[in-house]
């Protein structure tokens, strides 16, 4: 078996491993591709932030890359007219439920949010779908860190590091449709759940949502 | 939701029961919250942290399941049933309204029990006589043009039940107690 597969994304000639996935590929070379949930651990991805497709000659339609495996001569396209309007009506029903006070965000100018606005010429404010607010108290029990369901996607990065990495099972998903949310069993506030404070669900959220408190004065 | 008296002992049986018939993996986690429910007539936090411990799946992952599925309820059901239809034809001609009517009167939200275990308030999609738009069943009874003047009468008429009940329940009580 060789030790690349060479691939080709936006013209560019990429060597990547075998077995890995066509989205850590792209970005390894610096390569962006909007994603938010995608884990490159995970064996099966969730594949459920559908921001990161791409076009690739000889598929009919845009695929997700965090799911599609790299092969050798593959030809990629980042961007294309259909995948654009995937991602931007993805990326407009991610945010119209979002939180939008991004100068009160300890996230600001950090947001994955921002990031791929900013990357793709996207607007934060979008106008197409009704804004649906969604006004969660603030769980601020932690000594160290918040949490604001508000400013959650629901990506489930804080959920996998929680479980898989630290053996926990504190946080999970909970109930369904709008009302989606990251919580503790019975709803509960952090410090009164089987919580540790270990804060890696802090270091992986990738918008406001689990933030560090401010040092207080 | 407080437990009642001598309640904590029985849904403790109840898992357990449950338990050792299943395979206690994580597949089976639905028949077994299913079970459950069919004995307990909704899913206590209790049971769902014994079923968790039981099961090796995390608590937040059996409150994620049952708060996902319609069928797991999480309250006990009240002495007076309340389940108001918002299916399509109901709801267009504003069974939501009837809905928050009943909420105000029995001062709990859809899908809660009243703390007394009174009322319960549920929401269902479509029992079958749209005609009848908008749609409420009150223990089993189909009601059927349901207005918030009609909810006002219908909590009338389940206040003056529940009270005799109540006296009843009193009255017999005490009768014990004589004896």
């Amino acid at each position: 078996m060789n030790e690349h597969v060479k691939i080709t994304i936006d013209d560019r000639e990429v060597k990547a491993r075998p077995g890995q996935k066509l989205l850590w590929a792209a970005l390894e070379n610096d390569i962006f591709i909007p994603h938010l949930c995608a884990i490159e651990a995970e064996k099966r991805p969730n594949a459920s932030c559908r921001l990161c497709f791409v076009e690739i000659e000889g598929v009919p339609n845009p695929v997700t890359s965090c799911t599609k495996t790299v092969e050798d001569g593959m030809v990629v396209k980042t961007r294309s007219s259909r995948v654009d309007r995937l991602v931007k009506t993805a990326f407009e029903l991610l945010l119209s439920d979002h939180d939008l006070k991004c100068r009160e965000c300890p996230a600001n100018r950090n947001c994955a949010l921002q990031t791929i606005a900013k990357e793709r010429g996207l607007k934060l404010r979008q106008k197409r779908f009704t804004p649906v607010a969604r006004n969660y108290e603030t769980d601020d029990s932690p000594e160290e860190f918040a949490f604001n369901r508000s400013r959650c996607v629901l990506c489930g990065q804080c959920v996998w590091a929680d479980r898989r990495e630290n053996k926990i099972g504190v946080i999970g998903f909970a109930k369904r449709g709008i009302n989606r949310v990251v919580t503790t069993f019975q709803d509960l506030p952090l410090a009164e759940s089987i919580c540790k404070e270990c804060t890696v669900c802090v270091d992986v959220c990738p918008v406001g949502a689990l933030y560090y408190k401010e040092p207080e004065e | 939701m407080q437990l009642l008296e001598g309640e904590k002992e029985q849904i403790l049986d109840c898992v357990k029961e449950v338990l050792i018939e299943s395979s206690k993996k994580s597949e089976d986690l639905i028949p077994i919250l299913q079970k459950v429910q069919a004995k307990l007539g909704y899913l206590p936090a209790l049971a769902m942290e014994k079923i968790a411990e039981g099961t090796g799946v995390s608590g937040a992952d059996v409150y994620g399941l049952a708060t996902f599925y319609n069928q797991f309820r999480l309250n006990p059901p009240g002495d007076h049933q309340v389940k108001v239809c918002l299916g399509t034809a109901c709801y267009m001609v504003g069974g939501d309204i009837t809905l928050e009517s009943f909420e105000r009167r029995m001062e709990i939200r859809e899908g809660e029990t009243s703390p007394d275990r009174r009322y319960s308030l549920e929401r269902v999609a479509c029992v079958g006589c749209c005609t009848m738009a908008p749609v409420v069943v009150v223990d089993n009874e189909v009601e059927g043009k349901v207005t918030p003047t009609r909810v006002d009468g219908i909590m009338l008429a389940l206040e003056g039940e529940s009270g005799k009940a109540k006296e009843s329940r009193d009255a017999e009580k005490e009768e014990g107690e004589q004896k």
